[in-house]
């Protein structure tokens, strides 16, 4: 008798300790998800082909269209380069409230390369950001993006970047909206950013 | 309206015109080869084209070699948990019966150490070499830098 209330007291406390544990688990990783999706506010300090710093803050009042790439890249970067354009095409009149950028995670060799040339033979619109190293590690962190040099004697200079190749959507405040993934048609983007303006 | 639309389907793909020849080596069809403009000759220029293999013998496309550049190369590009890379392909596969792409997004030329920027309506020539079909040499169209492919009558097929 007395064990079985002690089996009791036992089954009790565990019970207690799951519900405790789910909790803790569940509650604060839940209000955790939504005060950082509202909160989560991207930022860049970067410089452009003329070497002007040129911030996240100077852009409030736009929609921002971020793309991390690099220009020594023929096969996936030029083929979202292309859609960013079609996009900026198709939304004609409306086009002065989205601003595209294009931040380089190969920022040396882009610079020398010529990172406006690149850019503008898509759209005149697409600006070009290069930085340090040091910026643009501080950038893709604050779009929580990935990046990484990998040593390639297949590639020219004998390397290559891998990274995240999807598109980024900021609002007129600076906040996070969404991400469009690779290979998302302009059309699709396109009609997203319409139901926004 | 027939004949507008014939009209207007000659007039697109005229500019495309060697893009869409066909050379065919032993049970292998070679077409739609195409690049894309560059800004410049010091970053690398794409090769892209469609193989089909009639046969029943499976091949392999095991190198490319072009006058257009010092070291052209087989890619790869694979996305994946979200990370997009460009590995080296050893070979790529031509399935006996099956119809393998070059194409952007997936496999491709890599053309790097260009001997000059290509512009669009320029054409150079690409030898492809098969493990078993041996070699062939195409006709590469230059499209423009926002080209998606070649407009041939057959595209898409
Ligand atoms: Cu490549």
């Amino acid at each position: 008798m007395r064990l079985r209330s002690f089996q009791i007291i036992l089954w009790v406390a565990a019970t207690a300790a799951v519900v405790a544990f789910a909790a803790v688990r569940w509650w604060p990783a839940t209000e955790d998800t939504a005060a950082a999706a509202s909160a989560f506010t991207p930022t860049f300090a970067l410089a452009d082909s003329e070497g002007r710093i040129r911030t996240t803050d100077e852009f409030r009042g736009k929609f921002l269209l971020v793309f991390f790439g690099f220009t020594s890249c023929p096969d996936v970067c030029p083929t979202t380069l292309s859609e960013v354009a079609q996009v900026m095409y198709d939304l004609g009149s409306d086009a002065g409230s989205v601003q595209p950028i294009f931040i380089s995670i190969d920022p040396e060799r882009d610079r020398r390369l010529g990172l406006a040339d690149y850019t503008k033979a898509f759209h005149p619109a697409i600006l070009g950001l290069a930085g340090s190293e040091a910026e643009t590690q501080a950038a893709a962190a604050s779009f929580k993006i990935f990046y990484e040099r990998e040593d390639d004697t297949s590639s020219p200079d004998g390397y290559t970047m891998a990274h995240s190749p999807g598109l980024y959507l900021l609002s007129p405040d600076g906040a996070w909206l969404r991400q469009f993934t690779y290979g998302t048609p302009a059309a699709e983007i396109l009609s997203d950013l319409q139901s926004r303006l | 309206m027939k004949h507008f639309l014939l009209a207007a389907s000659l007039t697109l793909s005229a500019p495309a015109a060697m893009a869409c020849e066909t050379v065919t080596i032993g049970d292998l069809t070679v077409e739609h080869a195409w690049s894309k403009a560059t800004i410049g000759a010091g970053r690398p220029g794409v090769f892209y084209v469609e193989i089909t293999n009639t046969g029943s013998t499976d091949d392999a496309l095991v190198g490319i070699a072009t006058p257009a550049a010092g070291m052209p190369m087989l890619h790869e590009t694979v996305v994946q948990d979200g990370i997009a890379s460009m590995p080296h392909a050893m070979s790529i596969p031509v399935p006996a019966g099956q119809s393998v792409q070059l194409s952007p997004g997936g496999y491709h030329g890599m053309l790097m150490g260009l001997t000059t920027a290509l512009k669009e309506g320029d054409s150079f020539s690409v030898t492809l070499t098969f493990e078993k079909a041996g070699e062939v040499t195409v006709n590469v169209d230059v499209l423009s830098l926002r080209a998606e492919g070649p407009d041939c009558a057959d595209a898409g097929q």
